[in-house]
């Protein structure tokens, strides 16, 4: 692996963990599509951040961008109040209205410079390490690894800091203001964040892997656990999975390195939708299966149960009565019957069936809860 | 002793429609209060107005006679059960915990001793045994139980409910309530949006009839009756008094 190489992974690495960290936050707070609105609105502030320095790697093009990001924000919130827009049409107008006055300045004004709209849309990591950092004629690595990693390192302590607020304003905003905490200014705090993340992650892979890696790994880890704080280290672990294995199979293929990792970071979720202990559908199926089987057994112990010591007990009793007072195909009846003597709630008493104590304790216990 | 809360001349309106017309209510120190009323007759409002979420058009709040900025720290709320989503990655003590938060401040996190309480409350709502359940897998009756107990740890003296007993079992009903007694015996305030009209006699002292404007208030022998009812629900209420 050559240094270059090693250094595009660090770079998506970092872009990676710094998007999954707020992402974590939005996911929760039911605002994804928020990210997407963000990632392109930030494109006139940094244009216009570009024509005041002149630089493309001006601290001010992270503001400027910031401030174009949160000023989406201020507007769906604005047209939403109005009542006479949905958030989601608030969005796409306000979003797209903004990306495109960015797209008609980079075309009139910044025709001749790197600020293309292929690079808007999917960055270039492989020329990362192009763009180095040097200071006083040392070469400190890409430049891009310290902007985006400064904004990373600001996430990271705003939510360490903040992480109790946070959780409060994401789950119940009332309490929290109730409370005395500042529930709107969090969440401004938090878009804040969100704009500066994807304006400097943006240099590196373009507005739509932001989208992808901020949405994408939380609400892959949402399927791991039940826990906020494993949730926010599941994201991270994803999005640094992702970034790495992305760019060596962009690699092998000799393809888009930020495509690829957005493409990971989609089958990251696939799988996890399939596979997730509790949460997927593999458990969920298996979940039903293994109720339905229960369910049946409990049908059957609390039939026999009914008609136990009674005189029709002999004919109600019979495994081939079963089919015609249950509506139960035969197989299917004797598959229960052999589960639940697996299970030693009955036993076969030549041609019928008699409850154990335990069988008697299910079916007296399904009774009292249905 | 002076009134807990203070509402005069209280109007809210979103947009040019009035949601609370021209409210006084005072509500006395000490006493279990039921807010009844039909759907759309602004219950809501008047506890999120009471509590500063929401902004009046008119009129003011006064709580122990200051404003609510002043006393927020002495008022526990308990929001509609619905008013939140349950499948938030969290479990029923870190919930409770949320109201300690006040206490904490900035920053600060929870440690033992806070812990410590959470778990008391649970205890005392019944449920310590599911202190680290996933809160999407707690019945209706059970969340609303949590719910109560990040109130109660918040140790305020006066609590604003929203709805606690929609939709909880007859167990949970009784906890509750046993819990509401509990609360007026330690002279706290406890004001209760309500739905059911069958059990205001038995488990409320005072009750306010809501209907955007207040159509009456104060204790339930003197102003729950049928004729008060009648103007609250518009003649669509059937009266409903047990034979005794």
């Amino acid at each position: 692996m050559s240094p270059f190489q090693l250094e595009i992974q660090l770079v998506a690495a970092v872009v990676a963990v710094a998007c999954a960290l707020p992402g974590t936050f939005l996911v929760l707070r039911q605002m994804a599509m928020m990210s997407d609105a963000i990632s392109h609105a930030i494109l006139p502030g940094i244009v216009i951040g570009f024509f005041l320095t002149g630089n493309l790697s001006s601290p001010i093009l992270i503001l400027g961008g910031a401030a174009t990001g949160l000023l989406t924000v201020v507007l769906v919130e604005w047209m939403r109040k109005t009542n006479r827009v949905r958030e989601d049409a608030a969005i796409g107008l306000v979003f797209s209205a903004l990306f495109a006055t960015g797209v008609i300045l980079i075309a009139r004004y910044a025709g001749d410079v790197h600020l293309d709209t292929d690079a808007v849309l999917l960055g270039e990591l492989a020329f990362a390490p192009f763009d180095r950092l040097e200071i006083a004629g040392y070469d400190l690595g890409p430049q891009s690894l310290y902007s985006t990693g400064s904004v990373g390192l600001l996430c990271a302590a705003f939510i360490m800091l903040f992480y109790k607020e946070l959780k409060l304003a994401t789950f119940d905003s009332a309490l929290c203001a109730t409370l005395g905490f500042l529930p709107g200014l969090l969440h401004y705090a938090l878009m804040g964040l969100i704009s500066m993340t994807a304006v400097a992650a943006f240099d590196a892979v373009g507005s739509i892997l932001v989208v992808a890696l901020m949405v994408g790994p939380p609400i892959s880890a949402y399927l791991l656990t039940n826990r906020l704080d494993r949730m926010i280290l599941y994201s991270i672990l994803l999005a640094v999975t992702a970034a790495v294995s992305g760019y060596w199979i962009a690699y092998l293929l000799d393809a888009s390195i930020a495509g690829c990792m957005a493409a990971i970071v989609g089958v990251q979720f696939g799988i996890l939708l399939c596979v997730a202990p509790n949460q997927g559908l593999l458990a969920a199926w298996q979940r039903r299966k293994r109720q339905r089987w229960q369910f049946a057994i409990k049908m059957l112990v609390i039939h026999l149960l009914q008609h136990e010591g009674t005189p029709e007990a002999e004919r109600e009793c019979r495994v081939d009565h079963l089919q015609e007072h249950l509506a139960w195909e035969k197989p299917f009846a004797a598959n229960v019957v052999s589960r639940a003597a697996a299970q030693r709630l009955l036993y076969p008493v030549g041609e019928s069936l008699e409850l154990t104590v335990t069988g008697r304790e299910l079916a007296r216990e399904a009774i009292v809860h249905h | 002793m002076a009134n807990a809360i203070e509402v005069r001349d209280l109007t809210v309106a979103y947009r040019e429609s009035p949601v609370l017309w021209d409210i006084d209510l005072d509500v006395p120190s000490g006493v279990l209060m039921a807010v009844v009323g039909p759907n759309g007759a602004g219950k809501t409002t008047l506890i999120k107005t009471i509590l500063s979420l929401i902004k009046p058009a008119a009129g003011q709040v006064r709580i122990f006679g200051q404003s609510y900025r002043s006393v927020a720290s002495s008022v526990g709320y308990v929001p509609q059960r619905g008013s939140v989503d349950w499948d938030f990655p969290t479990s029923a003590i870190d919930v409770v915990l949320m109201g300690l938060y006040g206490r904490l401040g900035w920053v600060r996190r929870p440690g033992r001793s806070e812990r410590a309480e959470a778990l008391a409350a649970l205890g005392q709502v019944g449920i310590a045994e599911l202190a680290h359940r996933q809160i999407s897998q707690l019945s209706g009756g059970q969340q609303q139980r949590v719910f109560l107990a990040r109130a109660l740890v918040q140790d305020a003296r006066i609590y604003l409910m929203d709805e606690p007993l929609q939709g909880v079992d007859a167990t949970t009903e009784r906890t509750i309530i046993d819990i509401l007694r509990t609360l007026r015996s330690l002279g706290k305030t406890v004001v209760v949006v309500h739905h059911d009209l069958q059990t205001v006699s038995s488990y409320f002292d005072e009750v306010l009839l809501l209907n955007v404007r207040r159509i009456a208030s104060g204790p339930v022998s003197e102003v729950f009756t049928e004729a008060s009812l009648r103007l609250t629900y518009g003649g669509r209420v059937a009266i409903i008094r047990d034979a005794t």
